[in-house]
């Protein structure tokens, strides 16, 4: 029953702040309302039992990537006014169409198939178990080649990340040590001969 | 009165159409549009993270996290992106970014 | 050594030759390329002597074999083969004799050309193709061996690339040889139709079906199939004969180098056509109608021609003229059932002929390369040699009695006199006042160039003498032959029956037969010939030159200004070139040009290439509106299309 009440809580309280992200007026606030519909998602996926996701969507979205959004957002200068432009005309356009998706979607999600006899609620888990143990035994196993190349594709998407920002600074001063071992006296000294004062 | 396998799928579909919703109406905005596909992600996560919970199967799991780590990356150049594009351009605006007019 | 490889031996000497001269030349250097043809060619003229002795003297039966099969298609074999009897014998020793002292001369004559190797590599890939055409049992290989020598022709007229008028004549020569080509090949396709074979004595085993059977040329006028045939083949020869009216390449091929003139176009190649219609002759005996179109084109070859050779001033234009002239002879002797008379003289002429360019070309290396006889005279005293072989080859080519040109000329004028196609009475007359005008042209030329007023420059002057050996001892070998072979063959060639098995002549067509109740030996034969009218014309012929071109040369001059329409139309070639540049290569340059204009331009680079890329940009500019670089709206299409699928996918 209480399992009930949360999930319900929280599932409207994550549309809720879903539905305040894509409408609100200043872009700060939509991503604050994002890092809330990730906390409310969160709750949800620990009641599914992904601990150790619903734990690393906390960490690695609210911790990180949304304070980037942050930091961007109000790092950047934008004119909002602009931004809005024709959001009450598309407005209706966006609910129609995002009401036919829904009504798409619900017709599948609510077939048979996926009725609670055909998906019957799994038996609990041993008092010793660890969702966080099991993932990581199959993705070190089982999964260890994809787990490579997402190592991979985060290492690309920094150096990318970085390149992409990165300014070349022209009045920064440094020393080439190289050229300053290899250098010879003629570049150094300079010897003048001049005329001896004749007077 | 127990949650049932459809109450999360019927959740998902909702955050996955309302992030649709705010694709089209907030169609000048690229920080809003990124944030609208990060919501996306999170709704297909949640249906993942579902069936991973209903099949007793860790393979949905996995995936989740794979596509956490695309999706982090993925935010981290559009950021990018979008910094060195307000650098030159003054402006975040959809409608100042069109040069590959055909 | 079976006979065999010596058959074999025989064209593949020369190849070799060729190849070892062509593609190795550098290496070889100048001397190892003459050297490796003379070898090359010398062989196959030894073995050719053998052969002709082993066929002539020691009655070797017929060689008729097949040694390669390149293709069987539907029942028709492809083959390379051999057909060795005495026509084959006779003009194997012709082509290897010409084409050797021709290649001995030519160290001479092209001493100091940059395109020596070349030039022996072609004519000794020339005796090659020769000799396979000659020794060909089929129809195919004749076709190639047909179109060989054309191609060596071509190559050879423009050895000189440089030189514009070459490269005109080369490109005339091969456009006109098409044409007769082209008729070849449609009459090697009409017999190939009717009788399902390419082999000689299949084909004229099967030639009665052809007799009977008729064919609509054009609607309404039904032809004999072997009255087409031969007419096809016929044109065929007259490409490569140079008759009437596809003669108009021959003259201008003489842009080649003279070696070239005197083996290719005068004594070898040209009588590809003479020859071809003699291995016919069962083919054509079975024809009045082809025999009629044969004769009457080579008596107008042979006397009109022949006019024209008198107003040419260019030494090789004159011998050219004179050689259309002579082989006109020849077909007026095909067209006469006198097939042996033909290839008789076919071969005299051939070392008169070559004998007459090679002096020529003597006389041209003497001149400092001027043809012009205008600027020549009086040479007898500076070059002895060439004077008397010219004389010689002169005396020859009139039909002097005794010399090799008189039996051979006057059988045919006999075997003329006595056939009975119609045209027959045509073709005597014209052969016979052709004697008159090849007496006048051939001692025109050889007044003016040996006797009389020394018309040549200073310095040309001081540096004439005689000739190096290498030309000279050419000169001298075929001008033995030009005097005597005539009294020593005529006998074997033309009565002993030696043409018995591989000539076939109709009992009705008693021409031969005329000329072989007449001859009673080569001497009785010479005194006949005062009998007739033919040697007296030619000794007016003589005497007209003499008194017109030594005695009083004011004369030519008078005549010319009082005949000046006639000088006009034998000075332009009775207008054929005009002709054919106003009616065939103006026509033909109007088609290609509309075909260019419509064709080219306006369908394939119009509509098919540009239009296609205009429908492509069309149509790209209209869709490429789509292409609106605002990200929006690429991200609400893919909504839609999300939406689309996913409605297709659910509710379809």
């Amino acid at each position: 029953m209480i399992e009930t009440i949360v999930f319900y809580l929280f599932a409207f309280s994550t549309v809720v702040t879903a539905t305040a992200v894509v409408t609100v007026r200043n872009p700060v606030h939509a991503a604050l309302f994002l890092v809330l519909t990730f906390f409310t998602s969160a709750v949800i996926w620990m009641t599914l039992e992904a601990e150790f996701l619903a734990i690393s969507l906390v960490l690695v979205y609210v911790g990180a990537v949304m304070v980037l959004f942050l930091f961007v957002v109000m790092m950047l200068d934008i004119n909002i006014a602009r931004l809005r432009e024709g959001f009450v005309k598309y407005l209706p356009l966006g609910i129609a169409i995002a009401f036919i998706m829904l009504l798409l979607m619900l017709n599948v999600v609510t077939s048979d198939i996926f009725s609670s006899e055909a998906m019957l609620e799994p038996a609990a888990k041993a008092a010793d178990y660890s969702n966080t143990k099991a993932l990581g035994s199959v993705l070190y196993t089982e999964y260890v080649l994809a787990f490579e190349i997402a190592a991979v594709i985060l290492l690309v998407a920094i150096v990318a990340a970085i390149s992409l920002t990165m300014r070349k600074r022209s009045h920064t001063k440094y020393q080439n040590p190289s050229e300053q071992i290899r250098v010879r006296k003629a570049d150094r000294i300079r010897i003048v001969k001049m005329p001896a004062d004749g007077e | 009165m127990t949650v049932e396998l459809s109450h999360y799928l019927i959740l998902a579909a909702i955050l996955f159409s309302i992030s649709i919703a705010g694709i089209i109406i907030n169609r000048k905005n690229i920080i809003i549009l990124l944030m609208s596909i990060e919501l996306m992600l999170l709704a297909v996560n949640l249906n993942f993270i579902a069936f991973s919970h209903y099949l007793n199967d860790l393979a949905g799991q996995v995936f989740v996290f794979f596509i956490l780590t695309v999706a982090a990356a993925e935010a981290a150049i559009g950021l990018a992106i979008l910094v060195v594009l307000f650098r030159n351009k003054q402006s975040i605006n959809v409608e100042d970014i069109s040069e590959m007019k055909g | 050594m079976s006979m065999e490889s010596i058959y074999l031996t025989i064209p593949l000497a020369s190849l070799a030759g060729a190849i070892l001269a062509g593609f190795f030349g550098r290496q070889i250097g100048r001397a190892g390329a003459h050297w490796v043809t003379i070898l090359g060619v010398g062989t196959s003229f030894v073995l050719s002597c053998l052969v002709l002795k082993d066929v002539a003297f020691d009655g070797a039966p017929i060689f008729n074999q097949s040694l390669y099969t390149w293709m069987v298609s539907d029942g028709i074999r492809f083959e390379i083969g051999f057909l060795i009897d005495s026509l084959t014998a006779l003009m194997m020793v012709v082509v290897t004799s010409v084409s050797l002292m021709v290649h001995i001369y030519t160290i001479g004559y092209m001493h100091d050309d940059p395109g020596y190797q070349r030039f022996f590599c072609y004519i000794s890939l020339f005796t090659f193709s020769m000799l396979m055409l000659v020794m060909s049992n089929n129809f195919l290989q004749l076709f190639f061996g047909w179109e060989a020598v054309g191609l060596v022709s071509y190559l050879l007229i423009g050895f000189w690339y440089t030189r514009d008028t070459a490269i005109y004549a080369n490109l005339k020569a091969f456009l006109v040889n098409r044409v007769g080509d082209f008729g070849f090949l449609l009459g090697i396709a009409v017999i190939l139709m009717y009788t399902g074979s390419l082999d000689y004595y299949e084909v004229f085993d099967r030639a009665d079906s052809m007799v009977n059977a008729t064919m609509e040329v054009i609607p309404g006028l039904d032809w004999t199939v072997i009255t087409l045939a031969c007419i096809l083949l016929f044109v065929g020869a007259m490409g490569k004969s140079a008759q009437v009216p596809l003669h108009v390449w021959l003259p201008d091929s003489m842009e080649g180098p003279t070696p070239i003139s005197a083996l290719i176009h005068a004594a070898t190649m040209v009588t590809a056509g003479i020859f071809m219609v003699a291995r016919m002759s069962p083919l054509f005996e079975l024809s009045e109608t082809a025999l009629s179109v044969v004769i009457i084109i080579g008596a107008t070859t042979a006397f009109f021609m022949g006019l024209i050779g008198i107003v040419q001033n260019d030494i090789k234009r004159v011998v050219a003229y004179s050689t259309l002239s002579q082989l006109g002879y020849m077909t007026v002797a095909l067209g006469a059932s006198a097939y042996s008379a033909a290839i008789f003289h076919l071969m005299t002429h051939a070392f008169f002929k070559a004998l007459l360019f090679l002096a020529a070309g003597s006389v041209i290396i003497a001149m400092h390369h001027e043809q012009d006889i205008r600027k020549m005279g009086g040479l007898k005293k500076y070059m002895p040699i060439t004077y008397w072989v010219s004389l010689a080859g002169s005396l020859a080519l009139i039909g002097f009695p005794g010399f090799a040109g008189y039996f051979s000329k006057d059988a045919i004028i006999v075997a003329t006199q006595n056939a009975t196609v119609p045209g027959a009475g045509y073709a005597y007359v014209m052969v016979l006042l052709g004697v008159f005008v090849t007496a006048f042209y051939s001692f025109r030329m050889f007044f003016l160039v040996f006797h009389g007023k020394e018309r040549m420059d200073q310095h040309t002057k001081e540096h004439l003498h005689e000739t190096a050996p290498v030309v000279t001892i050419p000169l001298i070998l075929l001008a033995i032959p030009s005097v005597v072979i005539g009294w020593l063959t005529i006998e074997t060639v033309l009565f002993g029956g030696y043409f018995d098995k591989a000539i076939f002549t109709l009992s009705e067509h008693g021409s031969m037969a005329a000329v072989a109740e007449i001859f009673h030996g080569p001497l009785n034969f010479v005194l006949h010939g005062f009998v007739g009218p033919a040697v007296y014309l030619a000794a007016a012929g003589v005497g007209a030159a003499w008194y017109i071109y030594l005695k009083k040369p004011s004369i030519a001059e008078q005549t010319r200004e009082k005949f000046g329409f006639i000088y006009n139309l034998l000075d332009q070639k009775y207008y054929f070139d005009r002709f054919n540049e106003v009616v065939f290569a103006t026509t033909s340059r109007g088609i290609g040009h509309v075909l260019w204009r419509l064709g080219d331009a306006l369908v394939i680079d119009g509509l098919v290439v540009n239009g296609s890329a205009r429908l492509v940009g069309w149509i790209s500019g209209i869709v490429r509106h789509v292409q609106t670089g605002y990200l929006n709206h690429y991200a609400f299409v893919m909504i839609t299309g999300l939406i689309l699928l996913l409605g297709w996918a659910v509710l379809g």
